[in-house]
């Protein structure tokens, strides 16, 4: 193994959050960053011409190469693992920039009482109302501590939205459910799709607060604290899955790599494979001495560091801890060890695809630019006769309204399934297809974990990382909820004919549902029940800090990014202000 | 070295169709023109004719319009076929396979190359019956992995850009209204609420300007 010169800082994974710490710590500090990234570098012009939904959409150009590495799935404990061969149920991004470069771009903040789940939850309904097998923990930090990084994120990224909840003055027209802001947003909500302003009407009609979704697709010419300017959407609706062709869409290529390259102490390195977190030898305790990788060429190298950064993604983190031998790995019978619990997905569906006479231009638009509306989320209706605790958000978009992947989305009245009556069915509903939304918290539960998988391996050699994970009452029993408000509101939108969602039976790896995958390596206020502590530092590694999504005790319902990022300039602004003044424990 | 195969194509019947040759370049085949003979990457000639009957009692041309056989959907697959998607390049194929639920997806160790050419096998002589029997056949293997992608490929060569070589003269997008890349809806998207906006279709070529890479092209 060959060594390369010591560095400072090393970063595992460049996207969102590893590009944005090495923002903060190259524009704050003189150290040293290296980021290492396995996937290729990608480029704002390279987008110019990516509107193609075979490629992008369908063959997943921008996502993880399975062929390499991908994830084994069980539902329980007992069963058989079997390698994810193809993308499905989420979908892993890769190359610098990460997701971050073909995410939606929906940027709404999570709910107050999510960081306090356990003790809120219990203060209302009592321990025995939590599901018997549940392991819901609270974060270890409060909303309150977290707002000033929204804050912060939304003003980095550009925002568009209208807020409904400034110092605790409820706004008509803006989402007076959330948590209390500081700012307005920084732009003004984007433009609105006919389907979603049929759904603003509806959501009204049925008592309901819609407000527009926020989005960091940005309504209008914006420049940033950093004096990154970028132009205003052109709904062009080739959005999710794909990079943004103008950087409308806020992506790290460009809105942190343009920073980024004016640093002479950051470097990127692309094709780099990082396969261990090296310790200090013979020491189960001991600091992180840096990390190995594998670079383009196959070459095995030993890159040191002072502090490492693990920002690989939900699943990349924990199966790194896991191969590095970093921590106890989680026992789920003993209840010992802490990395890989609780892991969780999202209740995600479409509640209604709603079906109309007058078509709807739906290839116009953003992954973004919709109306949402939160008043069934959290904990705003009485959960005290319903068989189920916490809620979501409901959302109409005219995203993923591209024709390969849509044109087969037909009503149950349509028997055909080729041929002319099916050709003539398709050509006719494709325009009229509209999807009411639902993004519902996923609680975490004992028997939902991963560790890593007996059987297959990746291209290195190396075991895959193995989810063991299943629905459970409380998600089907709120599924079947949301269902039937769904379609309430599809028929209140005037739609003609409505396919319900069926059901939630056991987890289905093949129906995408989002790409919000948490847990693994989360935090909280003791080191016997979490990985990190709430500064995202490693309870027993002080000097590796672990990023992202791998950090939530469980699922909030809302999309992770904003709550992702808030964190990273949180843990940033401690690693400047504390941890370098004096390494060690922050807490 | 494999012996060259050929699709043959002929627009006679039809008001004359775009066809892509194998270096992108569009020719209009008017119904008065010669059959165009189209250079086959993966097929062999007999395969194509099957595959190009089939799609089209999949997609049919009728008084709706026209089907996948006048949208180069044959071509399409035939590309794709050739290129990394026909051999699960991007697919993990390590053993071993199992049988399991449909919740695990599709666990196969058959590429699509494999699956088409088995597949194949069982319609024989296809483009030869009358189209009652074409149908009876495809009921009869419906519930087959090879029609489950047969049908999906035929959406996808109905639909995708024109560059990957389905879509032709971008048949697909005008008949279900879709106006492909459009570089910007922003004057039109809150105008047109509850009646169909549908611009004339561009393709990623004609908005952009650029020469265009299609993974099917790449080594």
């Amino acid at each position: 193994m060959k060594t390369l010169p010591h560095t400072d800082v090393v970063i595992v994974g460049g996207g969102w959050t590893g590009l944005l710490m090495a923002k903060e710590l190259g524009s704050r500090t003189a150290l040293s960053v290296v980021v290492l990234e396995r996937g290729a570098p990608h480029k704002q012009d390279e987008y110019a011409t990516d509107m193609d939904e075979l490629e992008y959409s369908i063959r997943f150009r921008m996502m993880q190469d399975l062929s390499l590495e991908t994830v084994t799935f069980r539902h329980s404990q007992g069963g058989r693992a079997l390698p994810l061969r193809q993308h499905g149920s989420f979908l892993p991004g890769t190359g610098v920039g990460g997701a971050g470069e073909h995410w939606s771009a929906v940027f709404p903040r999570f709910l107050p009482d999510v960081f306090e789940l356990y003790s809120r939850t219990v203060e209302k309904y009592g321990k025995a109302r939590l599901p018997e097998d549940h392991a819901v923990q609270d974060w270890g930090i409060t909303y309150d501590e977290l707002e000033p990084y929204y804050a912060r994120a939304e003003l980095l990224l550009g925002i568009s939205g209208k807020a409904g909840n400034i110092h605790g003055t409820k706004i008509d027209g803006g989402n007076i459910f959330e948590g209390w802001r500081s700012t307005e947003y920084p732009t003004p909500p984007t433009k609105i799709p006919y389907l979603s302003e049929l759904f603003r009407k509806a959501a009204i009609s049925l008592g309901y607060h819609p407000y527009p979704v926020p989005a960091a697709t940005t309504s209008q010419l914006y420049t940033n604290p950093d004096g990154i300017t970028r132009p205003g959407c052109t709904y062009c609706g080739f959005c999710e899955n794909f990079g943004c062709m103008i950087g409308a869409k806020t992506q790290p290529s460009n809105t942190l790599l343009p920073v980024i390259a004016k640093r002479k102490n950051v470097s990127i390195r692309t094709g780099a494979t990082v396969r261990r977190i090296v310790r200090e030898a013979g020491q189960k305790n001991g600091k992180a001495r840096g990390v190995s990788y594998v670079d383009s060429t196959g070459q095995e190298i030993f890159q040191p560091a002072d502090l490492v950064f693990l920002a690989s993604w939900t699943l990349n983190n924990t199966r790194l801890l896991l191969l590095s031998e970093i921590g106890e790995p989680y026992d789920p019978v003993t209840g010992r060890g802490t990395v890989g619990r609780n892991l969780s997905h999202q209740v995600s569906f479409s509640a209604a695809t709603a079906f109309f006479d007058q078509p709807l231009n739906r290839f116009m638009g953003s992954g973004a630019s919709g109306i949402a509306f939160n008043d069934l989320d959290g904990d705003f209706i009485d959960h005290s006769q319903l068989p189920f605790l916490r809620g979501g958000p409901f959302l109409a978009r005219s995203a993923r309204s591209l024709p390969v992947g849509e044109a087969d989305v037909l009503p149950k009245s349509v028997k055909a399934k080729w041929g002319s009556e099916w050709k003539k069915a398709m050509l006719h509903y494709f325009d009229r297809t509209g999807r009411i939304s639902f993004l519902g918290e996923h609680l975490a539960y004992k028997g939902n974990y991963m560790d890593l998988d007996s059987t297959y391996k990746d291209h290195l050699g190396d075991p895959l990382l193995r989810l063991t994970l299943d629905w459970r009452d409380n998600e089907r029993n709120m599924a079947e909820f949301a269902t039937k408000k769904g379609v309430e509101i599809a028929h209140a939108m005037g739609a003609k004919e409505i396919s319900s969602f069926n059901g939630l039976k056991h987890y289905d790896t093949v129906r995408y549902q989002s790409s919000h995958i948490q847990g693994g390596a989360i935090m909280g206020a003791s080191p016997e029940s979490s990985v990190v502590n709430p500064f995202l530092q490693h309870w027993q590694t002080p000097n590796l800090f672990i990023l992202g999504a791998s950090s939530f005790p469980q699922n909030a319902a809302a999309n992770p990014t904003p709550t992702i990022l808030a964190q990273t300039l949180r843990t940033a602004g401690a690693v400047v202000d504390r941890y370098l003044k004096n390494p060690g424990p922050i807490v | 070295m494999r012996r060259r195969h050929f699709l043959t194509l002929s627009a006679a019947g039809l008001g004359g169709i775009l066809i892509y040759s194998l270096d992108r370049k569009a020719s209009r085949l008017a119904a008065q023109d010669k059959p165009v003979r189209i250079p086959l990457r993966f097929f062999t000639e007999a395969e194509a004719l099957i595959v190009s009957a089939a799609v089209a009692r999949i997609f049919p041309s009728d008084d709706s319009g026209p089907g996948a056989r006048e949208a180069g959907v044959a071509v399409y697959i035939d590309r794709q076929l050739a290129g990394p998607y026909g051999r699960d390049r991007f697919r993990y194929t390590q053993p071993p396979f199992e049988d399991a639920p449909p919740e695990f997806g599709y666990q196969g160790k058959a590429t699509p190359r494999e699956v088409y050419r088995e597949g194949l096998k069982n319609l024989k002589n296809f483009h030869l019956l009358p189209p009652a029997d074409q149908d009876a056949a495809l009921h009869q293997i419906e519930d087959s992995y090879f029609f489950a992608l047969l049908k999906r490929n035929t959406i996808e060569g109905m639909f995708c850009d024109p560059i990957h070589g389905g879509n032709a003269g971008m048949i697909g997008w005008q008949l279900i209204g879709f106006p492909g890349p459009r570089m910007s809806n922003l004057d039109e998207i809150e105008k047109f609420y509850g009646e169909a906006f549908r611009p004339k279709p561009i393709s990623l070529h004609e908005a952009t300007g650029s020469k265009i890479r299609a993974s099917e092209d790449e080594p």
